[in-house]
């Protein structure tokens, strides 16, 4: 039976307390928002979030990867070609873009488990992620939150086998971006909850349940997506929920991420889950779509992640505003932005295995890694024999470092560090650290980040991290 | 095993154009400034006849060698440029030397200029076209041995300091240089970080100039001057990588290390910090200099802080080093850097360097380095 086999998730560190909004100073513990920073995007944390879900599984097992977002940047252009190469993936996956609509990650996971469920595919990687922006200072700033989260779908190993689903289609404008246009609008608030988000989920939660025989006593969580605590309380109680069973929607910590946030809260339920739970989850957007699993004995032999606790107590709030709006790149520029066509196609493409994959090169005679790729060898000089050495799943050490306030960036200085990985140098920048915390010979990990735009095009490479306490 | 150029070749004439930011000149104005200067010291009044081919060093321009062709009015002969981070000038002079040795001119100039203030920003262009490595500047590049110089040996950010305010010295009593103001070590360390530990006064200007020499066989020289000097060494070295050569420490930079090696053996000198007078050597960055002093091997490795500390290299020092403010306050117009160090060292052997004249100078060593860094270029000049 097809089911979850493995879940991650990433929330960026970076958090904007929202009385820095209003220009007043932020609270021990009072309400923030979740904020991919200016190297980010809804591909990098999607990366990070797979990457976490990867973790302890041989990657040449993926067959497929399905990517559910609505803020990926460009048209005529994959978004899972680009995390499929950052995850170093076998060349024969089926890579597809979920995109459109908020309840694409549910979308997503109903896809994938159907293709593992026809024999199709064996193991196929959801991931879901999102970076939707609130006008500077407008209602839905404060309440929309960046995430990624990504789950497995196979038919071995299972943790969680999907016992039933159930899916309504609604012509319904509540939410929409223009193409071109930055910006998330909405209709007023109380006709999207009244006429659209609370009758819609709860014809999907009841129509779920008449499908599959269950009520709502059966559930020991139900993560249920929503745009506000107030309009969630409505659904939760008409389909005979009560309060401890909801999984906790994260606002005032992370905001609604768009088509990851009930994968999100899917993944935030598994977390807690033991064998023989039930767990029920339902999001909404032009229409609605609840799922319900069965937790299975697998659960307890799942190693560790970092998930949603890991990375929602890793916190780096913002300093000010003004700090938020620059990383958002939302501040007017005194630099002319190049109009040029960015970086060359023709160059990337021949670097993509270092550049998207940071895969480098391994000497068959005496082993030294070198990145990027190089044809005679540093320290053998042996020529063209070479075999793939993934960097991005290894740590590195600091062996040096400077602290650049030439580069323009949000939040001065940029942190260039060079690293040894392997035994082969890397000069990368250090994301998630000031600084005062860099320190040499400290370990790093690599983290799939946004180096510039060119051109109108995310450049993306990686940079390195300071490895979490414990990792 | 390599040849020796020591004594083959001599300088004859020399010419610089004012350095700085030349917002009123163009590169033909300081192309022509700097060669006819050097013209007119070598005694040269007919250069379209006189001399016989042209070797440049430049790093911005895109125009090739018609435009110095333009400049110069100097047509049917070869002109050749060449362009290599900021060995570029000791480059070029190494080409004409090494043109010269061969007997296949007895005459010829060589050309070194940049105009990087032509391009709208201050400092240099940050580098967007390529996916790895950003900030990609030269502060960030020479930054990076700092970190790990500064623990191992005990150095900090006040014995850069104290190289600015040495080579801020030296230039006010350079005519031709850029910035002509004293400094303190206050001012250095609390000028503004551009990358850690290099605040604004541990980089160099980066200016507008050029550069000339004229170079002719040992044997003819007496034909243009009595106090004629001869390259005793010219050579590059372009070394590993240090952003990915797996053996890189942190200590020092490579790229001199093997040239100075090279130099020395060609010049047959066995005690570099003794049988040297002046030297002018590339301080992009005040920790260029410091390293440098180590890796020309002029005194053992760690103890730069103490012989910045007790005024080694100072003007009046045993062993002063750039006497004309360096690149820090002469000016870095890229290409034009290493042939401007020919022009102070060849007044500092002619005893023509007037304020800042070293005491019976009679070998004078010019350093470059360039790139990530990767290349290095030293020329040594002395007395027949």
């Amino acid at each position: 039976m097809s089911g979850i086999r493995a879940y991650g998730a990433y929330i960026p560190a970076t958090r904007l307390p929202l009385s820095l909004i209003q220009g007043r100073p932020p609270k021990e513990g009072g309400p923030e928002k979740a904020v991919a920073y200016d190297d980010e995007d809804a591909i990098t944390m999607g990366v990070a979030a797979a990457i976490d879900c990867l973790s302890g599984i041989d990657r040449r097992e993926i067959d497929g990867v399905m990517f559910a977002s609505t803020s990926y940047e460009l048209k005529e252009k994959q978004a899972a070609a680009v995390i499929a190469k950052a995850l170093d993936l076998r060349r024969d996956v089926l890579t597809t873009d979920f995109s459109g609509s908020l309840r694409s990650g549910t979308s997503a996971i109903e896809a994938a488990a159907n293709a593992v469920g026809a024999g199709s595919a064996k193991n196929v990687l959801v991931v879901a992620s999102d970076c939707r922006m609130g006008a500077p200072r407008g209602v839905l700033e404060s309440k929309l939150g960046d995430a990624a989260a990504a789950i497995l779908l196979s038919s071995d190993d299972v943790i969680a086998t999907i016992d039933g689903s159930y899916a309504i289609s609604d012509e319904f404008q509540d939410m929409w971006r223009s193409d071109g246009e930055t910006f998330t609008h909405a209709w007023e608030d109380r006709f999207i909850v009244t006429e659209g988000y609370t009758p819609n989920m709860i014809e999907a939660v009841n129509g779920l349940f008449n499908k599959t025989g269950r009520r709502a006593g059966d559930y020991s969580k139900a993560a249920l997506v929503a745009p506000d605590a107030r309009s969630m309380g409505g659904v939760v109680k008409k389909v005979g929920l009560e309060g401890r069973q909801v999984q906790d929607p994260l606002f005032g910590r992370l905001g609604h991420c768009g088509a990851a946030f009930a994968p999100l809260l899917i993944v935030a339920a598994l977390e807690d889950a033991r064998a023989g739970d039930r767990l029920l989850a339902a999001s909404a957007g032009d229409g609605a779509h609840a799922l319900s699993f069965e937790v299975t004995d697998a659960i307890a032999k799942l190693p560790p992640r970092r998930g949603v606790k890991g990375h929602l107590d890793r916190r780096r709030p913002l300093p000010s505003y003004d700090t938020y709006l620059k990383s958002r790149n939302l501040d007017p520029k005194e630099w002319a932005t190049g109009a040029d066509l960015g970086l060359s196609a023709t160059i990337r493409f021949r670097e993509r295995d270092a550049d998207i994959g940071f895969v480098g090169a391994k000497c068959t005679s005496c082993g030294q890694i070198h990145i990027p790729k190089t044809r005679v060898c540093c320290r053998c000089h042996a020529k063209d024999g070479w075999e793939p050495a993934r960097l991005s799943d290894k740590h590195g050490k600091v062996l040096s470092y400077t602290f650049d306030y030439f580069f323009p960036t949000a939040q001065p200085p940029t942190i260039m560090i060079m690293t040894d990985v392997e035994g082969c140098r890397v000069q990368v920048q250090l994301a998630n650290a000031k600084p005062d915390e860099v320190k040499l010979d400290m370990p790093v990990e690599y983290v799939f980040r946004k180096i510039h735009s060119a051109g109108g095009k995310a450049n993306y490479f990686w940079k390195a991290s300071p490895l979490p306490a414990g990792a | 095993m390599s040849g020796t150029i020591k004594d083959k070749v001599a300088v004859v004439g020399v010419g610089a154009c004012k350095f700085g930011e030349n917002w009123t000149s163009s590169r033909e104005d300081m192309i022509v400034d700097a060669a006819y200067e050097a013209y007119a010291d070598a005694g040269i009044e007919n250069p379209q006849e006189q001399i016989e081919a042209v070797f440049c060093g430049a790093v911005y321009p895109r125009e090739g060698t018609s435009e110095i062709a333009e400049a110069l009015k100097i047509f049917g002969k070869p002109i050749s440029i060449v362009s290599d981070y900021c060995q570029t000038g000791t480059d070029a002079f190494r080409f004409g030397a090494l043109a010269v040795a061969s007997g296949m001119y007895d005459t010829v100039l060589v050309v070194g200029f940049d105009k990087p203030k032509d391009r709208g920003v201050s400092g240099p262009s940050v580098n967007f076209d390529r996916v790895r490595g950003l900030p990609s500047t030269p502060a960030g590049w020479f930054s990076l041995c700092a970190a790990r110089y500064f623990e191992t040996f005990g150095a900090g950010r006040e014995d850069l300091a104290k190289i600015a305010v040495k080579n801020h010295h030296n230039g006010t009593l350079a005519p031709k240089s850029m910035l002509k103001r004293e400094i303190t070590v206050d001012d250095a360390l609390n000028a503004r970080i551009i990358s850690w530990p290099f605040g604004l006064y541990d980089c160099a200007a980066q200016s507008d100039g050029a550069a000339a020499c004229i170079l002719t066989r040992a044997e003819s020289a007496k034909n243009y001057r009595d106090d004629h000097v001869l390259v005793k060494a010219v050579t590059i070295a372009v070394s590993e990588h240090p952003q990915r050569d797996p053996n890189f420490d942190f200590l020092g930079w490579k790229p001199t290390q093997y040239a100075a090696k090279d130099a020395y053996r060609q010049a047959g000198i066995s005690d570099p910090f003794k049988e040297l007078d002046v030297i002018q050597l590339h301080d992009c960055f005040t920790l260029t200099e410091m390293l440098t002093y180590e890796d020309l091997g002029l005194i053992e490795r760690g103890s730069a802080k103490d012989h910045i500390a007790s005024g080694t290299f100072e003007l009046d020092g045993e062993l002063p080093i750039n006497t004309d403010g360096g690149l820090k306050t002469f000016g870095h117009p890229t290409g034009a850097t290493g042939v401007r160090m020919i022009y102070e060292n060849t007044l500092q052997l002619q005893g023509r360097a007037e304020g800042r004249q070293v005491k019976n100078a009679t070998m004078a060593l010019s350093h470059n380095i360039g790139g990530p860094p990767t290349t290095c270029g030293i020329a040594i000049l002395g007395m027949p």
